[in-house]
């Protein structure tokens, strides 16, 4: 044993001792210095307002008033800050902890805001405002990435999402406006993603086609359709075919005053609330009910789950089905409560934010539903800071979306797995 | 409970995995499939188990007709199966697995995974098994996680319990565990199939042995039947289960390792710190349990692994850091452990598979240009040498029986003058008649004066060929031993305990 036992360690002076990545550390410096010398040292030096209730609400909370230059270099020296305990940690051989990324990320935000806030010709935002369209305009983006988690998590790949919000809107806004309720639009925006998922279904299941194939085609049959009947149907007809009228806003009395989480929360249209309950019902299903175990197996080993009785194209079948149905609601948010209208291609690349998303929150529905709520606050940034004016040209405001979903799919994700049976058929035998 | 096949055939086109054939088992036996490799073994229990319908013939239940349309079919029917390749998901935890496919639930489908736990407990504990219903599959050892595949078809009430090459994984010991739990099973009335190539454990185990050769039943054996005449049953002519080895005759050490540590991307050692060396013509087999290094040693030594340190001689000339060409070019024979993959390219013809490794050296080529007469002349010589049973030497390699591929890939690496032999997993899915010729080539390169290094999982290779033992675990050499010593001794190593006693973690 004496050679054995030696021989470890001489290996172990040869290797350097392993070390977490510096991925981490190096970003958060890298981040921090650019956030305290632009935002702080070369920062504007008007005052940023930040409303943080409308005068309207029952409690009014006086606004933020934060100097930009004094602002930017608080800031930025507590970014460094946590930045210097991120590379502490490393040098010990230590990762940093999940919140402190986090934190950092919410802390640089806030500079930023207040940097082009100050900067602005109008130095002036409501936060309220702010978050409130943020969540609006992040529905879409959570019944899509709802839809991807249904999909992926049975072992299909679903890069169809943006034709099933497409299809959704469509149909949401044709229906609505024939039958003239909305609410039958919503239901027909359903079927409608339903339908398009079921051509993924069918050809990936049944046919084994490679999936991000059908999906890709999938995406550009439905916005050509789509595209095609909105020319020739809708717009010299729009009153017959596009006037969907928009869905209720339905606040609940007392609780939709409450500052900033009421008109999140409790003033929504019926698809808002169908989201908070979508969420939370598909992750109580997957996790904590049969269906979803199955579900869960099939998308992880099918060939153990056709080995205990349980059908797996079947499940597979379906599950992809109720995901085109969810995004086809998501589509119908289009079209029945930001506008009240159905025009080309109005899912404008939504559907692979929404892949994005789901990615980013791990293939879980709460994860899925957060991280669509940050790409649906960098959509909501970059229109709110259009109105108010800022120094930054449109163009690149216009790419803040995106930025982030590369940033936040590339270097934050870090190591999660996806359903091991993701995107391969299933052949018996 | 007493189940019966009769005249089941299945055919995958004009191929007959299966013909015609009967096999009864009597309640409370432990009722022995043996068969070589792709003798159609599986392929009946898949049927049994109703994941294939059979083309013809049928299944009968305590002498009642019944036709199985999916596993839950044989499922109800009292039918459970361990398939050798373990059907669990790996991300769930042991319970989950269990509950899977029978969940207990309460109102709306919603899981009551505590009843699962009460029964996986009790089963537990009536066997002994040992198994903590909340740990993730995943982290659980291959002796384990089968344990759960048991549990799996206990807690469905399993009358019959199909073992499908139950041993493959194991090591010795938890080999013996294993066959321990067969006996206990069946003291309870449970009826057991028992699959296997393995001639020792299926004399240890079994009531009945039913001998299958190329999809039909050869014949019933009584367990006290000889080794021989098994192995005779199984490939169809007598055949020699013993090596004539004669003493090695160890020269000048001209291979030695030292330190070699390689490092995995998640910073574990998967290699840790090991060092050897053998002498010409010396055969030096390493042991251990698939998963302990083996792999990454050889492809180490070989120069396709990454993050590897320490160092390599051949001939007092340093291989680390060469690349794979010039290691190959200084006479090292390599012969890969998944012969599909890494050891021909399926689709080309014998004859090209047979120079992949000097095509574009004389006499094979000139220039640029490749002389196919000579490739061809080359091919028409290995193939007789070898035995390969081919159509001829334009056949797709890929289209081989696992036998003759493994005798080309071996006639390939032995084709040239050799200063070192590395063979891993040389007979894996081989049948007895060919594992005899290649065992015997093997130890001819020996006698050329050859240091000769055999990876094997299978301990009875090991102990054929061997004339020094190292045995690894965990990436880590427990040691080495000299031939001869015990059975025992190599399983408790192989299971990280040092020849001297004493764990090494």
């Amino acid at each position: 044993m004496s050679a054995t036992t030696t021989a470890p360690r001489a290996g172990a002076t040869a290797l350097p001792a392993f070390r977490p990545s510096m991925k981490v550390p190096i970003s958060l410096g890298v981040l921090a210095l650019i956030a305290l010398v632009f935002f702080g040292f070369l920062g504007p030096d008007k005052t940023a307002e930040m409303k943080i209730s409308d005068s309207g609400d029952a409690v009014v909370v006086p606004a933020l008033m934060i100097p930009g230059q004094v602002g930017g270099v608080v800031l930025g020296i507590l970014l460094l800050a946590m930045a210097a305990y991120s590379i502490y940690l490393w040098t010990r051989g230590e990762r940093s902890p999940k919140w402190l990324p986090i934190a950092f990320a919410v802390v640089f935000v806030f500079a930023l805001l207040v940097w082009i806030v100050a900067g602005a010709r109008q130095p002036s935002i409501s936060l309220a405002g702010l978050v409130a369209g943020s969540v609006t305009l992040a529905v879409p983006l959570v019944f899509g990435s709802l839809s991807g988690v249904l999909c992926e998590r049975v072992g299909v790949v679903n890069i169809a999402i943006e034709g099933q919000l497409l299809g959704g809107a469509f149909t949401a806004a044709l229906v609505a406006t024939i039958t003239g309720s909305p609410y039958i639009g919503l239901i027909a925006a359903a079927a409608a993603g339903a339908a398009v998922s079921m051509v993924l279904a069918v050809f990936s299941i049944k046919y084994l086609v490679n999936q991000i194939i059908v999906g890709v085609v999938l995406n550009v049959l439905v916005s050509g359709l789509t595209g095609f009947l909105f020319g020739t149907l809708m717009v010299p007809n729009k009153e017959q075919f596009n006037t969907p009228g928009r869905l209720d806003i339905l606040p609940i009395p007392l609780l939709s005053d409450i500052p900033i989480i009421g008109p999140i929360l409790f003033e929504q249209s019926i698809a808002g609330y169908l989201m908070y309950v979508a969420v939370a019902v598909v992750w109580f299903g997957l996790f904590k009910t049969r269906w979803g175990l199955r579900v869960r197996a099939v998308g992880e080993h099918p060939q153990a789950a056709d080995t205990l009785g349980i059908n797996v194209n079947a499940t597979r079948f379906w599950n992809v089905t109720l995901g085109g149905a969810i995004a086809g609601i998501g589509g119908a948010v289009f079209t029945l409560v930001t506008i009240d209208s159905f025009t080309k291609d109005i899912s404008g690349g939504r559907g692979f934010i929404a892949l994005a998303a789901l990615i980013f929150g791990r293939w879980n529905p709460i994860g899925a539903f957060l991280a669509s709520l940050l790409f649906g606050f960098a959509y909501n940034l970059q229109s709110i800071l259009g109105i108010i004016g800022t120094p930054v040209p449109s163009q690149f405001m216009a790419m803040l979306p995106y930025l982030v979903t590369i940033f936040a799919v590339a270097g934050l994700v870090g190591k999660s797995r996806p359903p091991a049976a993701s995107g391969i058929p299933y052949v018996k035998g | 409970m007493k189940l019966e096949l009769k005249g089941i055939s299945k055919a995958f086109g004009t191929f007959y995995a299966n013909q015609d054939i009967d096999l009864v088992v009597e309640s409370g036996q432990i009722h022995c499939l043996l068969g070589e490799n792709g003798a159609g073994k599986s392929t009946l229990m898949n049927v049994l188990y109703g994941l294939y319908e059979p083309t013809a013939g049928h299944i009968l239940v305590d002498d009642k007709p019944v036709s199985f349309r999916g596993p839950g079919d044989a499922m109800a029917a009292g039918i459970g199966m361990v398939h050798q390749h373990f059907m669990l998901v790996p991300v769930f935890t042991v319970a989950e697995n269990v509950a899977l496919g029978a969940e207990p639930t309460t109102f709306g489908g919603v899981l009551s995974i505590d009843e699962t736990r009460r029964k996986i407990r009790e089963i537990s504990d009536r066997y002994g098994f040992d198994v903590d219903p909340d740990a993730l599959v995943e982290d659980l050892p291959v002796g384990v996680q089968q344990r759960v595949e048991i549990i799996k078809a206990l807690v469905r009430e399993a009358k019959v319990l199909i073992l499908d090459e139950p041993t493959a994984v194991l090591t010795p010991q938890e080999t013996d565990e294993l066959l321990d739990i067969m006996r206990q099973l069946k003291a309870g009335g449970t009826s057991i199939v028992f699959i296997s190539h393995k001639l020792r454990e299926v004399k240890a185990v079994s009531d009945v042995i039913t001998v299958i050769r190329r999809g039909k039943v050869v014949g019933d054996a009584p367990p006290t039947a000889s080794a021989t005449e098994l192995a005779s049953m199984m490939v169809g002519r007598p055949v020699s289960l013993s090596l004539d080895k004669a003493p090695a005759q160890p020269k000048e050490t001209t291979f030695v390792v030292e330190n070699l540590t390689v490092r995995a991307a998640n910073g574990t050692n998967v290699v840790d710190g090991i060092s050897f060396d053998i002498a010409q013509g010396e055969i030096l087999a390493v042991a251990g349990v698939q998963g302990n290094g083996q792999t990454e040693l050889t492809e180490a030594i070989l120069g396709v692994q990454e993050h590897v340190t320490g160092s390599v001689t051949l001939d007092g000339k340093q291989l680390l850091g060469l690349p794979v060409k010039d290691v190959l070019r200084s006479g090292v024979g390599f012969v890969p452990e998944d012969r599909t993959v890494d050891g021909l390219v399926g689709p080309f013809s014998v004859a090209e598979n047979l120079v992949l490794d000097l095509y574009d050296q004389a006499p094979f080529a000139s220039g640029i240009s490749m002389k196919p007469a000579k490739v061809a002349e080359h091919a028409k010589a290995k193939i007789e040498e070898f035995d390969i049973r081919t159509p001829s030497a334009g056949s797709a390699a890929g289209t081989l029986s696992g036998g003759n591929q493994q005798k080309v890939v071996m006639a390939r690496e032995l084709s040239r003058p050799l200063r070192l032999f590395i063979a891993s997993q040389p007979t894996r899915g081989v049948d007895v008649g060919s594992i005899e010729f290649l065992h015997k080539r093997i130890v001819a390169e020996r006698d050329v004066g050859t240091p000769v290094m055999i990876v094997s999982t299978e301990l009875d290779e090991v102990i054929e060929l061997a004339d020094r033992i190292a045995v690894l675990y965990k990436g880590k050499l427990v040691g080495i031993v000299p031939a001869g010593t015990p059975r025992d001794t190599l399983g408790l190593m192989m299971a990280g305990v040092g020849p001297e006693g004493g764990s090494d973690d």
